[in-house]
C-alpha cells in the first residue's frame, strides 16, 4: 500500500512534536525514519498507526483517510519496542489475538498461525509464554503478531532498541530478508544510523519536527542536504571558513578546495574522517599536523591530531593497511591533504544554507 | 479531524468513566466515610461536656493506661524481634528460610479469638501451666500479664513483614563494605544498617501500635473484662455498649479513631520516605 | 550446612529469633495442637459437627464469601477509578480506603451497628423498606464488606498500575474493541490479583470478631458467628468444645493461607521478566 503524508502537525502542549511533515512512501518499500530523540519519528508512526491524532494535515493509506476509518478497517501492524506482547497468552494466542478478535474460524487461525509461527522460525515454541521467550524470540512473536491479519503496511518503533547488540544485528538482517520475501510497505523508527542504512531502501532524516532530506542510504551519506544532516550522520570534521571562489580558508595559511556555493563570504567546510590523507612527507596543498592519540577502532585506526592555528581537533580515520603502514605515534609531525571538503555557507542571517 | 477510533479503544466512553467513578466514590462514601462520621454525631450527641466527662471517666482513664502500658511493652518486644528476625533471614540463607517466613506469618492467619484462646489454654485456670503458675502466685489470665502477651502475639509479625523485603531489597554490599573496613558487627549495624532501615522501622512500629491498642478480639479472651482493672480502651468501649450507655461508648471509640487517623496519616508520610530512600 | 555471606551477627538473631518465635507463637500454638491430641476424633467430630456449630460455620463461612464477592466488583472498579481516572478528591479516597483496615474492630462493629440500627443515618432508610441489617445475616455481611475493603483494592492496585499502556495499544490497533481489549487482554492480567484480594478478604473476614459481635447479635443458630461460639464455649470452660472449633478453622484458615501464597507464586510466575 501506498503511503502519503501531508502537511502533518503535530503539538503536545507548546513542544512542536511533528511540524508541517509530508513524506510518500510507495507501495512495498522499506523506509527508516532517521532522526535523534525528539525528532519526531515516533510520533509520526503513531499518527500512522492511528494511535495519535495530528492536530493539522492529513495521512492517506492507499489513498483513504486514516481518520474515516476503524482500526480493523486500517490493517496496520505494529511492533513496539519493549514488544508489548499479552503476557497471560502463549505464543499461538498472541499470534493468533488479531484474527479472534475479528471472529475468523478456528481452522483459519490455525492455519495462519501455524504459517507465521514458520516464518518466525518457532514452531516449537507455540505454547510457551512470552516470559520464557528470549529478547529476540519475543520481537520476533511480536512481529508475527502485527502479520496474522496481513496488514497493508507494517509499522516498527525503534523494533530492536532493547535487544543486545548480537540479536540486534541478526535480526536487521532478518528484518530485510523478510521483506524481500513478502514486500510488505514497511516504516520503521530508529536512531540508529547503521541500522537505518542496513535495512532500509530509503532514509528519511528527522530533526525537530522536520523532514530534512529523504533518500537512498548511498545518497543522503554522500550528499546531504544540509549542516544537520551532514553531522547527524557519521563522523565529520566542522571547520569554520572564509569562502572564496573554489577555495575556502580554514585557518591562517591554511586553504582548501571545495566546490561551489551561492557566494556567500562565511561558512562551514565538512570533512569526513576518512576522506583526510595522512603522509609523512610533505605534497602539494597539505599542511602541518601533530599525532595527539591514536587508537585502534574495529574498522581501522582513528587518528586526532593538533593543526597550528586551527583551534578544534581534526580526526582522521586510516584503514589497517594504511595505518600499520605509517605507524604513527604520538608527537609525531604529519602533513594532512583533504581530498574532499564539503561546504555549506551561511546566508545574509547567519544561518546554514 | 474526525474522531479516531483507534484511540478510543484505549479508553472507556465518558460516561462509563463518571459511572465508576460515582460508583465507587458512593461505595467508599457508604460504607466508610458515614460510619465514622457516626462515631462522632453519636458521641457528641449529649454535647460536649457529656463527651468529656465520658473520657475522664475514671474506668476510662485506667483503660487509656492500661491499652498505653500494654503498647509500651508489646511493640518494643516485637521490634526488637523484628529487626532480629529481619537481619537472619535477609542477610543469611540457611535450610527453612521460607518455613521461618511463613511461620512468622502465622499470627495474621489465626483468628483474634483464637489467639486469644490458646494462652488461656495454657495459663488459664484449667489450663497447661496455669494452675502450677497460680500455686506460685503468678496469674496470667485475667491479668496483665495475659492481655500483654495476646496482644504481642496478635501484632508479632508486623515490624518483621515491614523490615524483610526492605532489607532483602536494598542489599548487603554495604554492610559487606563496612566490614571489610574493619567495622564490628553491632557497629555495621548501627552505622549502615539502622539508619537505611529507619523509615521501614518507623512504619511498622506505627502500625504495630496501632493494632495494639486496637486489639480487642484475642485480648477480649484473656482479660476477665474487670472493670478498671484488665479492660483496654476496646473492651471498655463494649462494655459501655452492653451497658446501653451509648454516647459513652461513643466517645471513648471516637478517642481511638482519633489514634486510628492519626497512624494512618503518619504511615502515609512515612510511606513516602520509604520509597524514596 | 549454614551458608552464610561474610556478615556477622547469624547465631545471635537467629538464636533470638527462634527462641522469641516459640514462646510467643509456636508453643502457644501448639498448646492448642495438644488439646486436639487429648480428644478421640470421633469426639472431636462430635463437637464440631454439633448443629450449632454447623449454624455458626454456614453463617460464618457464608457471610465472608459473599462479602468477598462483593468487594471484588466493587474493589475492583475503585481500584480502577483510583488508578486509570484523575478526578477532585481521589487522593483522598486512596486515603480512605485504608480506614477499615486502621480502625479498631470494635469501633468498626459499634459504628456499623450505630449506623444501620433502625433509626441509624443508614438504617432509618431500610427501615421502611423492611430491609433489617442489625441482628441480622445481612448486618455480618455489611460488616465484613467493610473490613474486607481494602483488601482488593490493595492486591489489585499495583497490578493495574504495573499493566503497560502499550499493552492495550497493540490491542487497539489489532483490531479489538474496548470491551475486547478489557476481556482478553486487562482481565487476565489482573486474574490472580483478584483471586488473591478474594482470598485475602474471605480469610480475614472467617476470624473476624470485634466488628461482627456488635451488629450480629449472637443468635444462637441464626447470627452466631464461629468465633463467638468459641468465645462462648471457653467462657463455659469447654475447652474441649472450643478446641474442636478453633481446629476447623485454623485448617480452613491455613488453607486459604496457602491458596494465597500459591496464587501469588503463580502470578510471579505469569508476569515473569517482562
Amino acid at each position: 500500500m501506498t503511503i502519503e503524508v501531508r502537511g502533518l502537525t503535530k503539538r503536545f502542549g507548546t513542544f512542536h512534536a511533528l511540524d508541517d511533515v509530508s513524506l510518500d512512501v510507495p507501495g512495498g518499500g522499506l523506509i527508516a525514519l532517521l532522526g535523534p530523540s525528539g525528532s519526531g519519528k515516533t510520533t509520526l508512526l503513531r499518527i500512522l498507526a492511528g494511535l495519535e491524532r495530528p492536530d493539522r494535515g492529513s495521512a492517506r493509506l492507499d489513498g483513504i483517510d486514516l481518520a474515516s476509518q476503524s482500526a480493523r478497517q486500517r490493517n496496520v501492524g505494529l511492533v513496539f519496542q519493549h514488544y508489548a506482547l499479552f503476557r497471560h497468552l502463549d505464543v499461538y494466542e498472541n499470534i493468533a489475538f488479531a484474527l479472534r478478535v475479528r471472529k475468523r474460524p478456528a481452522a483459519e487461525v490455525d492455519a495462519r498461525v501455524r504459517e507465521l509461527l514458520t516464518l518466525i522460525q518457532l514452531e516449537s515454541l507455540g505454547r510457551r509464554l512470552p516470559a520464557q521467550l528470549s529478547g529476540g524470540q519475543r520481537q520476533r512473536v511480536a512481529l508475527a503478531r502485527a502479520l496474522a491479519a496481513r496488514p497493508r503496511v507494517l509499522l516498527l518503533d525503534e523494533p530492536f532498541g532493547a535487544l543486545d547488540a548480537q540479536v540486534r544485528a541478526e535480526l536487521r538482517g532478518w528484518l530485510r530478508r523478510l521483506h524481500d520475501e513478502i514486500h510488505l510497505t514497511t516504516v520503521f523508527v530508529t536512531h540508529d544510523q547503521d541500522e537505518a542504512f542496513e535495512v532500509a531502501d530509503r532514509v528519511v532524516v528527522m530533526n525537530k519536527g522536520k523532514i530534512e532530506q529523504i533518500g537512498a542510504p548511498a545518497e543522503v551519506f554522500e550528499a546531504p542536504a544540509n549542516d544537520f544532516v551532514m553531522r547527524f550522520l557519521g563522523h565529520v570534521n566542522v571547520l569554520e571558513a572564509e569562502l572564496g571562489a573554489g577555495e575556502a580558508k580554514i585557518a591562517e595559511n591554511i586553504t582548501v578546495a571545495i566546490g561551489e556555493h551561492n557566494g556567500a563570504v562565511r561558512g562551514r567546510v565538512y570533512v569526513r574522517p576518512h576522506e583526510v590523507d595522512v603522509a609523512r612527507a610533505q605534497a602539494a596543498g597539505a599542511f602541518p599536523a601533530r599525532v595527539v592519540r591514536v587508537t585502534p577502532l574495529s574498522g581501522g585506526l582513528k587518528i586526532e591530531l593538533s593543526v597550528p592555528g586551527l583551534e578544534a581537533r581534526l580526526r582522521a580515520d586510516l584503514d589497517w593497511e594504511r595505518g600499520t603502514a605509517l605507524a604513527l605515534r604520538e608527537g609525531d609531525d604529519v602533513f594532512l591533504s583533504l581530498r574532499r571538503a564539503r561546504v555549506f555557507a551561511r546566508d545574509g542571517h547567519g544561518a546554514l544554507t | 479531524m474526525k474522531g479516531n477510533p483507534a484511540l478510543a479503544a484505549t479508553q472507556e466512553p465518558a460516561w462509563i468513566r463518571r459511572l465508576i467513578i460515582g460508583i465507587s466514590v458512593g461505595f467508599v462514601g457508604l460504607f466508610v466515610l458515614v460510619p465514622l462520621l457516626a462515631v462522632f454525631g453519636e458521641a457528641l450527641r449529649n454535647g460536649l461536656a457529656a463527651y468529656a466527662h465520658a473520657l475522664v471517666d475514671p474506668a476510662a482513664l485506667a483503660a487509656i493506661k492500661l491499652t498505653f502500658f500494654t503498647a509500651a511493652i508489646s511493640v518494643p518486644l516485637n521490634l526488637v524481634f523484628g529487626v532480629a528476625a529481619s537481619w537472619a533471614i535477609a542477610r543469611f540463607r540457611f535450610p527453612g528460610r521460607s518455613v521461618l517466613i511463613t511461620l512468622i506469618d502465622l499470627p495474621l492467619a489465626v483468628s483474634p479469638v483464637i489467639a486469644g484462646m490458646v494462652f488461656v489454654l495454657l495459663f488459664g485456670k484449667h489450663g497447661l501451666v496455669g494452675p502450677w503458675l497460680a500455686g506460685h502466685g503468678v496469674q496470667v489470665i485475667f491479668a496483665l500479664p495475659g492481655i500483654v502477651l495476646a496482644t504481642t502475639f496478635v501484632t508479632f509479625p508486623f515490624v518483621a513483614r515491614e523490615l524483610i523485603p526492605l532489607m532483602e531489597a536494598q542489599g548487603h554490599e554495604e554492610e559487606e563494605a563496612a566490614i571489610v573496613l574493619g567495622a564490628s558487627g553491632w557497629q555495621t549495624f548501627v552505622k549502615v544498617t539502622l539508619p537505611k532501615i529507619k523509615w521501614g522501622l518507623m512504619y511498622g512500629v506505627v502500625l504495630c501500635t496501632a493494632r495494639a491498642m486496637g486489639e480487642f478480639g484475642a485480648v477480649s479472651v484473656v482479660s476477665g473484662h474487670i472493670r478498671g482493672r484488665t479492660n483496654t480502651l476496646p473492651l471498655h468501649v463494649e462494655i459501655l455498649y452492653n451497658e446501653y450507655e451509648y454516647q459513652a461508648a461513643f466517645a471513648v471509640a471516637s478517642l481511638l479513631v482519633v489514634l486510628a487517623l492519626a497512624s494512618l496519616i503518619a504511615r502515609r508520610l512515612i510511606a513516602r520516605r520509604v520509597e524514596t530512600t | 550446612m549454614f551458608r552464610r555471606s561474610a556478615l556477622p551477627g547469624f547465631g545471635l538473631t537467629m538464636g533470638y529469633t527462634l527462641v522469641y518465635l516459640s514462646l510467643i507463637v509456636l508453643i502457644p500454638l501448639a498448646t492448642l495442637v495438644l488439646k486436639t491430641a487429648e480428644l478421640s476424633p470421633g469426639e472431636l467430630w462430635r463437637l464440631a459437627t454439633s448443629h450449632r456449630a454447623l449454624a455458626s460455620y454456614k453463617i460464618t463461612f457464608g457471610a465472608s464469601f459473599i462479602a468477598a464477592l462483593v468487594n471484588v466488583v466493587f474493589g475492583t472498579l475503585l481500584a480502577w477509578a483510583l488508578v486509570r481516572y484523575k478526578f477532585p478528591g481521589r487522593g483522598i479516597l486512596d486515603a480512605i480506603v485504608d480506614v477499615p483496615f486502621a480502625l479498631p474492630t470494635a469501633v468498626s462493629g459499634l459504628a456499623l451497628t450505630a449506623v444501620l440500627a433502625p433509626n441509624g443515618w443508614i438504617g432509618r432508610f431500610l427501615e421502611p423498606l423492611g430491609i433489617k441489617a442489625v441482628f441480622t445475616p445481612l448486618g455480618i455481611t455489611l460488616a465484613l464488606t467493610f473490613i474486607g475493603l481494602p483488601f482488593v483494592v490493595r492486591t489489585v492496585q499495583p497490578v493495574l498500575e504495573e499493566l503497560e499502556h502499550e499493552v492495550e495499544e497493540a490491542a487497539a490497533v489489532l483490531g479489538a474493541t474496548r470491551w475486547q481489549t478489557l476481556t482478553r487482554v486487562i482481565v487476565p492480567a489482573v486474574t490472580p490479583a483478584l483471586l488473591t484480594g478474594f482470598a485475602l478478604a474471605f480469610a480475614r473476614g472467617i476470624g473476624e470478631y470485634g466488628s461482627v459481635v456488635f451488629i450480629s447479635g449472637n443468635k444462637q443458630f441464626e447470627t452466631e458467628i464461629t468465633p463467638l461460639l468459641i468465645m462462648t464455649r471457653l467462657e463455659q470452660f469447654d475447652y474441649a468444645g472450643a478446641t474442636a472449633l478453633a481446629l476447623v478453622m485454623l485448617i480452613v484458615s491455613f488453607a486459604m493461607l496457602l491458596a494465597i501464597n500459591g496464587l501469588g507464586a503463580w502470578a510471579r510466575r505469569r508476569a515473569g521478566h517482562a
